[in-house]
């Protein structure tokens, strides 16, 4: 008999934020489908109270919790130690995370500990004839599998966005604290975080439309002149009156890095593909960027896929966009952002 | 710090990204259809790892970078053609699998089996480095793995910068969500980082690194210890190419005003 156990780290006011409430629904669905099977939940922060509370509704056999200053931060040393703690309180089989930054840098090496086996960046459950079955990627989004393993216990961690959060009712409820015996001096300490040195917030994971600009937003235009001056306000308009992400080509960070004079909010971790980011959004707008093979892998988890291209050759008319408009996204976009505005 | 780093990158091969890649059957489970065929490159955030230690080893008088790297001996040999130009390093060879189907954990043990054979490796000094996912398996699992197997539990991933501060201590930039990083700060080795893309772009080919570089990559060519790694536990039900085609719509000859009106219903849609 299965025995899950949904380990979560908890948002800075103790709560589950949605990734881990997304996880929840998959270990719901694990356990339905499992005959037999129970649900602990084991929660790992400053506080948990108020994330015990949240989910007891879906009725789990135990609620674990590993709370204090010190597993405040976002760190390997004291993270498995609790996650190792909570597993093994918990006599779990089956144990599911959300793939947040906090349980990615540390869920394979608890894994390790415990003497199972981890998989990451799993996007699908399924249960069919009592058996478990996930799915994930492979080179890069280039192909799918579907796994199994035949060795407990079994830490499988979910990439965001891949499961609907579970909904249910809260109420104030207590749970087992787990003892975690944290070394006196631990040699490394969070002393925060920073935004990218523009200043400017343009990541935006849980948004609608994803909006990615290529390098031909910086290249010399039908009249010979370079446009960046032009470019940055109208991506910065759009971005603003549509809340959308914004994501790069490869080629657009890359000149970013060299010191051109490109768009100045463009950083290495907007980048999309092959080598970059591979984001969840409903939406995608592709500008000005040529969609080769490498940078639609990119676009994997992007459901609808529009581009504008002065070329109409370019990969996104090869069947990767469902509509390609062959026009001059500075044009198209400005249009864009002033019809967005009127009807604000 | 005073002496220097002993870092250890580990760094494995990939098809290039540019080919088209197809799944067959392998003998002992999933592999690319013609493997051994595809032209292979550094695995990308590797490199970055690779060419961040060598900048930093470089800024640390004293400091030394072994890069260790398991693949078909063949196509190691191929790549050090290349990359044996860029900086300086020796090599620890593991002729084995570089396949993205093979379970982390028994590459990682056999990675870790391989670096505690480094001789006079002081891991009070060592960090230990790699890119933070692979472009094969792709899973950030390997190196977190190594780390537990030799003991190390300052453990950094997605990494972007990091820096020595005055006082020895190293300062670490961390992706997280939202496009921010997070800031720590590891009092000292043994660590381990997982790169992102960092900060530095490839390095030129250099022939007189190169030169310096095949009086130890030869031998450990020839020394590569023959390694079997496979899946472990992991029962593939299946591997198949996602559905590529889409049929696209192409608008050609529709005006500004028409384009940006269809674009707008469908975002608000
Ligand atoms: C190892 C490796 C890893 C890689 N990883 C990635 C990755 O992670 N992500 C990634 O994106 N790429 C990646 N690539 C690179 C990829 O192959 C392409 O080189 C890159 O994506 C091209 O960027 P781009 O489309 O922005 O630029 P370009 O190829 O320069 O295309 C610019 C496009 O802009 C169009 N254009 C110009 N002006 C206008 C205008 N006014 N209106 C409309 N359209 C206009 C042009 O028609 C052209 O199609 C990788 C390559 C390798 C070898």
């Amino acid at each position: 008999m299965e025995k899950i156990l949904l380990l979560a780290f908890t948002e800075t006011d103790g709560t589950l934020g949605k990734p881990g409430l997304e996880v929840l629904s998959a270990a719901l669905k694990i356990r339905e489908g499992l005959a037999g099977a129970e649900l602990v939940v084991g929660l790992v922060g400053a506080k948990v109270g108020p994330a015990a509370g949240q989910i007891v509704g879906c009725s789990p056999s135990r609620i674990l919790g590993v709370e204090g200053e010190h597993f405040s931060q976002s760190r390997y040393g004291t993270d498995a130690a609790a996650a190792e703690a909570i597993c093994k309180a918990a006599e779990a089989t089956i144990i599911l995370a959300a793939g947040t930054a906090r349980a990615n840098r540390v869920l394979s090496g608890v894994a390790h500990r415990l003497q199972g086996n981890a998989d990451t960046h799993v996007c699908g459950v399924d249960v069919a004839d009592g058996a478990l079955k996930v799915t994930r990627w492979y080179y890069r989004q280039r192909m799918q599998a579907v796994l199994q393993r035949s060795s407990r216990p079994w830490v499988i961690i979910c990439d965001p966005s891949s499961f609907a959060p579970w909904t249910g009712s809260s109420r104030d409820d207590a749970f087992e604290a787990v003892a975690v015996p944290v070394p006196d001096s631990m040699r490394t300490t969070v002393t925060g975080t920073q935004a990218p040195a523009s200043g400017a917030q343009t990541i935006r994971p849980d948004t609608e439309v994803l909006f990615v600009a290529g390098a031909g937003w910086t290249k010399s235009q039908a009249d010979g002149k370079v446009k960046v001056n032009e470019a940055e306000p109208l991506i910065l308009g759009f971005l603003d009156l549509t809340k959308a992400s914004l994501g790069g080509s490869k080629s657009m960070v890359d000149l970013a890095g060299e010191g051109q004079q490109v768009l100045s909010f463009m950083t290495h971790l907007n980048q999309i593909g092959q080598t970059g980011a591979t984001p969840r959004h409903p939406k995608g707008l592709a500008t000005c960027c040529h969609g080769e093979e490498p940078h639609a892998v990119g676009w994997r988890f992007i459901n609808e896929r529009r581009a504008i291209n002065k070329d109409p050759n370019c990969g996104w008319a090869q069947g990767k966009a469902d509509v390609l408009y062959v026009e001059d996204a500075f044009a198209v976009m400005a249009r864009v952002n002033e019809l967005l505005k009127e009807s604000k | 710090m005073s002496g220097g780093y002993h870092i250890v990158v580990c760094g494995g091969i990939v098809p290039d990204p540019l080919q088209t890649l197809e799944p067959a059957v392998g003998p002992t489970g999933p592999a690319l259809r013609n493997e051994m065929m595809l032209p292979a490159v550094l695995d990308p955030w590797a490199g970055h790892a690779l060419f961040e230690a060598a900048n930093l080893a470089k800024s640390q008088p004293g400091s030394k970078v072994w890069w260790v790297s398991m693949g078909p001996k063949a196509k190691l040999q191929q790549l050090m053609m290349s990359m044996g130009q860029k900086v300086p390093f020796e090599l620890v060879a593991l002729d084995g699998s570089a396949s993205g189907f093979t379970e982390s954990a028994e590459v990682a043990a056999a990675l870790a089996e391989a670096i505690s054979s480094i001789p006079d490796l002081d891991q009070s000094r060592l960090l230990l480095i790699g890119g933070w996912e692979s472009a094969s398996r792709g899973a950030g699992s390997t190196l977190q793995i190594v780390g537990e197997r030799l003991g190390i539990v300052d453990q950094f991933q997605g990494v972007d910068e990091v820096s020595v501060q005055e006082d020895g201590s190293l300062k670490l930039l961390e992706r997280v969500e939202g496009g921010k990083h997070q800031i720590s700060v590891c009092t000292a080795p043994p660590i381990v980082v997982g790169w992102a893309t960092g900060k530095l772009p490839e390095p030129p080919n250099n022939p007189q690194i190169g030169m310096m570089n095949m009086r130890t990559v030869m031998p450990a060519l020839q020394r590569a210890k023959a390694v079997q790694v496979g899946t472990g536990s992991l029962n593939f039900v299946s591997v198949r190419l996602p559905e590529q085609r889409r049929s696209t719509r192409i608008v050609k000859d529709a005006t500004v005003e028409e384009i940006a009106q269809e674009i707008v219903e469908w975002i608000k849609d």
